[in-house]
């Protein structure tokens, strides 16, 4: 085991060694032309990321009679707006939930079976996390719409009443079915974390499959469970073409009320769309930010 | 006894799988079933099946220019974003480490404002002024740009971590290459895998894109996403025959990536 680290920091030391000496030679002339080439990229990722939201960030401040928090004051005194941030993270949440409970079973499943299987629905899957949007509403619409195949034939059959798409209820099924696959890709690597001989070293001392998953199994899970539950909610918070293609923008959720008053044709007002624009960042930088942490305690974790 | 419950187990775990496969599969197969099927309302199976609507689709002089444009947007912003990123991951790597860093946080920042927040900025710098792309395909491509960046870096990041970019470089010098015929002739090669199959993967989420296309541009340059919105009122068949028109491309590009990056290098 020592030999090949030891072979390293050999060569390690003759390059760092052997390195300067050639950087020193072509450093002044190399490193500004290495920054040169950084600008174009700096220029366009400034023109199309960082000024946008820096608009939006001095503009949620920007009113009628000058700078001042009035935007956000109205934000959280109105029913109205209130309720779109409600509604979108209820949805997100509850799709988060549902998408995550199905991406652990799944991905599980997928690790215990023969290979040919197991390659077929991966790679299945990952092809269906790009059918999403637009053209994944469509498809519920046909599915499960007012006319819908799987509507009928699940009223015919009376196990529900009545289905409506166009609803909470109805988008929450909508954006699981999208959270799915991106949560079966994030979680398959995870269960790499559950060694084999754990499960039976457990089952030798006396643990059922309860109290192995109770006290093994979902501890060692958690730090990866819950960095993939922040994507998730972040992914549905942001979604905005499948619930404009099925409602024309009529259900009220924050991206719907974002986009409507800035394309709309009778209310456009986009500092007020900034204030509720910053308001979903917010919401999506404590996700982030959720997350990184969550990241970091997962890779400490796994070593 | 154990037997047994290892062969209910393995039962069970197959049972799942195919569950997850069908669940997954429900929506493509119905809007598949759906396009060609002649008339399908208010019963469980359609009526007969045709492959009219499919014709009828590929004639459509409006839908092969949304096609079209599409595929213009999506090439024009990978172009840019592979003209753009490849330097800037050689010159990270090579000549400022430290820079990674500050990149990783800077990648987040896509993820982390959605399109329609940064619509509403972009829709007021460049709506009109010395800039004015509003409505135009170029702030699309610029856009798209932002969207692709953060899958491109790191898959690009991860394969120039693994190809040990500063002992390959050593060893041009070492011969004689100077830095820019060493990063196109040795290194570039080197990074052609991690490079196609982040284009790949890119193009295909690209190619479903649907927000930035509507809020920014909408009808003035209308995209395949678009253009499915703006039909929502036509035939059902006929857009059905359209999403799995679309779906297709995106598989195919999407099985392209995987099969690629299954491949032993």
């Amino acid at each position: 085991m020592s030999a090949p680290l030891e072979d390293n920091l050999k060569t390690a030391a003759i390059r760092d060694g052997a390195v300067p000496r050639i950087a020193d030679r072509r450093a002044p002339r190399g490193k500004w032309l290495a920054l040169l080439c950084l600008l174009p990229f700096a220029v366009f990722f400034f023109a199309f990321q960082i000024a946008p939201l820096l608009w939006v960030t001095l503009n949620s401040l920007n009113t009628a009679d000058g700078w001042s928090l009035a935007n956000f004051e109205k934000v959280f005194g109105s029913k109205f707006y209130l309720q779109a941030i409600k509604h979108s993270l209820q949805i997100a949440f509850w799709s988060s939930l549902f998408g995550i409970v199905i991406a652990i079973l799944g991905s599980y499943s997928l690790r215990q079976v023969d290979s040919k299987l197991r390659d077929f629905v991966m790679a299945f899957s990952n092809m269906t996390s790009n059918f999403a949007g637009v053209p994944l509403a469509f498809a519920f619409v046909i599915l499960l719409g007012f006319n819908g195949a799987l509507t009928i034939l699940l009223k015919q059959a009376g196990i529900i009443e009545d289905f409506n798409l166009y609803s909470k209820t109805g988008l929450i099924v909508l954006y699981t079915y999208f959270q799915i696959p991106l949560g079966v890709l994030l979680l398959y690597p995870a269960f790499d974390a559950l060694r084999e001989d754990w499960r039976e070293s457990a089952s030798l001392l006396g643990a059922g499959t309860w109290s192995y998953w109770r006290y093994i199994g979902l501890p060692v899970l958690t730090p990866a469970l819950l960095g993939t539950f922040v994507i998730l909610l972040a992914n549905a918070l942001g979604a905005y073409a499948t619930v404009y293609y099925l409602t024309t923008g009529n259900f009220n959720v924050l991206p719907i009320r974002i986009a409507a008053m800035i394309s709309g044709d009778i209310s456009l007002d986009p500092n007020m769309a900034s204030a509720l624009a910053m308001v979903l960042v917010g919401l999506m930088g404590v996700i982030t930010l959720a997350h990184q942490l969550l990241l970091r305690r997962s890779y400490h974790a796994g070593r | 006894m154990r037997a047994a419950e290892t062969k209910r187990g393995a039962l069970y775990h197959r049972m799942v799988v195919w569950l997850l496969f069908f669940i997954l599969l429900l929506p493509l197969a119905a809007t598949f079933l759906y396009s060609i099927s002649s008339s399908w309302s208010a019963t469980i199976l359609p009526d007969g099946l045709t492959f009219d609507w499919y014709l009828q689709l590929w004639s459509e002089e409006r839908f092969l220019r949304a096609f079209a444009q599409s595929l213009l947007v999506c090439l024009g912003a990978l172009a840019l974003a592979v003209v753009l990123i490849l330097p800037l991951l050689f010159v990270v790597h090579y000549h400022f480490p430290k820079l990674d860093g500050l990149m990783n946080i800077l990648i987040l920042l896509p993820f982390a404002v959605p399109p329609v927040v940064s619509s509403v900025g972009l829709l007021q710098l460049y709506g009109s002024g010395p800039l004015a792309m509003v409505g135009t395909p170029w702030i699309l491509i610029g856009a798209y740009f932002t969207i692709a960046l953060p899958f491109m870096y790191r898959a690009i990041s991860n394969n120039l971590q693994a190809i040990n970019l500063r002992d390959l470089m050593d060893a041009a010098h070492l011969l004689g290459a100077s830095t820019w015929k060493a990063a196109f002739l040795v290194v570039l090669p080197n990074l052609r895998k991690g490079l196609m199959v982040s284009l790949f993967l890119s193009f295909s989420f690209l190619f479903g894109e649907f927000v930035f296309a509507n809020l920014l541009v909408g009808t003035r340059y209308e995209t395949l996403q678009v253009y499915l919105n703006n039909m929502k009122n036509s035939s059902g068949h006929f857009n059905s025959a359209l999403v799995i028109s679309y779906f297709f491309f995106v598989l195919v590009f999407t099985w392209a990536a995987t099969r690629l990056n299954r491949e032993k290098p």
